[in-house]
């Protein structure tokens, strides 16, 4: 593309041709190609080191071996059904989708509700939901713990997990914004022709928030995916784990280093389910943050 | 005699809550010259008196008493300060929008294309009431429960509590291992922030460069942002490994040297900062570049035309407009240097060597969890609590302040 390859400065448009050969040999903006690539590099090179040492066998890793082993599927094996973590990564999963799909719902609604309705003292509403902002989870552990294991009329201990992490004032906000700077035309046209709010919300609202709606269901999936703590300090049966503590279990003997195959394999596991949720979902994601260029 | 101290320093608390009100009123007063005098003097010696009482009277004034000792006196005067912060900002925001003739509150519903109808209210309440509902079950009632059982002795499992009055703060004051537990944090941030904001910004600028296959290069960059804390603690230790680590083998090899990263003092600290950085660095990229991409183009060509060059450019319109885009990020790299380094430490140090990359939330954890002592470790929550709501006020004020110099 001819824009793509002009300067942004340029004001003189005979400047290219006046430039000498060599010049036109290298790249425009050599410089931030470099850097990029070397930032690529830098960032990428744990993971691709991770992948190469998932494949080999404890002696190998030692002598740092630099081609791929052939411990791969053993480690794989030790893994998902030794270490259990086939079990712990369905259980994240599970839990990942009940806390991103929950979060998601509650806050499409209570955007509807924030911006679609006329009441009294509405500021106070948002103010409510706005300041818990300020409570992070992690400063109520302990309170939070203690009043959900004073009730033992849970279901199903996923209940007790999952349930106070649903709220989520971030997403209220972002539908809150999203819904505000829609034009108020479609909603008076909707009414004309006698739509409830509900179908307002499913014929109009939806199909023009599918972005923000993918862009906050990859943040609350890697919230859901990366729960360690809370977890770890509520759940009493192993068998019920999620994948971050079976992550942390295989990462235990780390200075002994006797199983940095299985190790690196946990970790290339672990990681592969978000990293395909935020490939799959990225066009979604870059527009729910209008990073595109072309918009 | 004790008796008579203990009854006058309610008093003395409250009188000096009103003076301090009434002197910042007048200041006010002073500085803006809007309003009457002498109702700024009285509002103000009303909140000052409220604020003085907000957080000792709930607990019945206990720091105050004559056996307690002076600790406890320092965090009853430092609860006096916090009560009088609040009240004072308050009460001083609302009497001069009442001064200037403002509305005191929000208008109710400025909103246009609204739904018109009776049941407008009830549909609202149906659709907000599952958030407001897990709110105040899970997050509201928790945070009372954390203010409250702050003051308590409690444990896991023991029926029984007991009231202790604000011990459990004071015997903070002298504990030196809490200190430098805070100072981590805090050294954590400090490093995370400078470290990690300076390349995102490089590299976000570089990617906003008009150049072939960005995109390709953002989704390698950005990606990071799917690891989790944990992974990130597992790919070091394997780096970082004192005999086994690839990073100590370039290091033998070019330098013929061996840093033992993760089990001695300052590279320990260093470890956990470098992992944390690349653990965020994803994200930081991420706002950046959404950032760059809201800096009006026309802005930077006229100042290219005015003979800017690159680096004024850069200095004096793209770092100033991406302020909001900057204070969001210190913020949020604060509280995850706070809060999300907790799994990162736990694979990678477990918070040795001698507890010197213990940071205040892991604290939080083997006082509450592993030790069970509740009524300390809902304390040190509530200091975590404190430092949040302090670098988001730091947000909010300085952010918006730095928008506005931005504003052209």
């Amino acid at each position: 593309m001819t824009e793509s390859a002009s300067s942004r400065f340029v004001f003189d448009p005979s400047a290219n041709q006046s430039r000498p050969l060599w010049r036109r040999l290298i790249p425009q903006r050599w410089y931030a190609h470099l850097i990029l690539t070397i930032s690529v590099i830098i960032i990428t090179f744990p993971m691709f080191y991770a992948l190469l040492i998932s494949t080999q066998s404890n002696p190998e890793v030692w002598n740092h071996k630099f081609t791929p082993g052939d411990k791969f599927f053993e480690n794989l094996h030790t893994v998902m059904v030794q270490r259990n973590m086939g079990r712990f990564m369905l259980n994240s999963f599970v839990i990942a989708m009940a806390i991103s799909i929950g979060k998601t719902v509650m806050s499409v609604l209570a955007g509807l509700g924030l911006v679609y309705f006329r009441y009294p003292g509405k500021w106070l509403v948002f103010g409510f939901v706005l300041v818990t902002l300020i409570m992070p989870g992690d400063v109520l552990l302990i309170a939070l713990y203690r009043r959900v294991v004073s009730f033992d009329g849970w279901p199903h201990p996923y209940f007790a997990l999952t349930l106070p992490l649903l709220a989520s004032a971030t997403g209220v906000f972002i539908f809150r914004q999203h819904f505000m700077t829609m034009p108020p035309d479609l909603s008076e046209a909707a009414q004309l022709d006698g739509a409830s709010p509900l179908q307002f919300l499913f014929r109009v609202l939806i199909p023009l928030s599918w972005n923000t709606i993918g862009a906050l269901m990859v943040i609350m999936f890697l919230f859901g995916w990366n729960q360690f703590l809370w977890p770890l300090i509520l759940l009493r049966d192993q068998n019920l784990q999620v994948v971050q503590w079976g992550m942390q279990s295989l990462s235990q003997n780390l200075e002994v280093g006797d199983n940095f195959g299985p190790m690196m394999m946990g970790v290339i596991i672990t990681s592969l389910p978000p990293m395909i949720i935020f490939l799959i979902l990225q066009r979604q994601f870059m527009k729910g943050f209008a990073l595109t260029r072309d918009k | 005699m004790e008796e008579i101290v203990y009854a006058v320093q309610p008093v003395i608390v409250m009188l000096v809550g009103a003076l301090l009100g009434a002197g910042y009123f007048a200041f006010l007063r002073w500085q803006t010259q809007v309003g009457g005098r002498n109702a700024a003097l009285l509002v103000g010696a009303v909140c000052g008196v409220a604020g003085a009482m907000l957080l000792t009277a709930p607990l019945g004034y206990c720091m105050f008493e004559s056996d307690k000792k002076n600790d406890d006196y320092i965090v009853g005067w430092i609860m006096v300060v916090l009560g009088l912060l609040l009240t004072l900002n308050i009460g001083s925001t609302l009497l001069w929008r009442f001064f200037r003739g403002q509305r005191l509150l929000p208008r109710g519903d400025t909103t246009p294309g609204a739904f018109r109808g009776r049941f407008g209210a009830l549909y609202a309440a149906a659709a907000l009431s599952p958030t407001i509902l897990v709110l105040v079950y899970f997050v509201y009632l928790p945070m009372f429960d954390t203010l409250r059982l702050s003051t308590f002795l409690a444990r896991f499992g023991a029926p029984r509590t007991r009231f202790v009055c604000v011990s459990n703060f004071s015997r903070m004051l002298g504990d030196l291992d809490y200190h430098s537990n805070l100072f981590l944090s805090f050294a954590l941030s400090f490093g995370i922030i400078i470290i990690t904001m300076s390349l995102a910004l490089l590299i976000a600028a570089m990617l906003n460069q008009p150049i072939r296959g960005a995109n390709i290069y953002r989704t390698f960059l950005i990606w990071p942002y799917a690891i989790s804390p944990i992974v990130a603690g597992s790919i070091f230790g394997l780096l970082l490994g004192t005999e086994s680590g690839i990073v100590n083998r370039v290091l033998d090899l070019t330098l013929g040297v061996k840093v033992p990263w993760l089990v001695t003092v300052p590279a320990a600290q260093f470890s956990v900062v470098l992992a944390s950085v690349w653990n965020v660095i994803g994200f930081n990229i991420l706002f950046y570049t959404a950032g760059l991409q809201t800096i009006p183009k026309d802005l930077l060509e006229s100042a290219s035309i005015d003979g800017a060059n690159a680096w004024q450019r850069f200095a004096r319109i793209t770092f100033p407009l991406l302020s909001p885009f900057t204070f969001f990020l210190i913020v949020t790299n604060t509280i995850y240097a706070f809060f999300d380094t907790f799994g990162l430490i736990f694979v990678l140090t477990r918070g040795g060597p001698t507890e010197s990359t213990f940071t205040a939330m892991y604290r939080v954890y083997v006082t509450g969890i592993l030790a069970s002592d509740i009524g300390k470790s809902t304390a040190q929550s509530l200091i975590l609590f404190l430092i949040v709501v302090g670098i988001t006020i730091f947000q909010f004020r300085v952010g918006q302040r730095r928008v506005q110099y931005g504003n052209y």
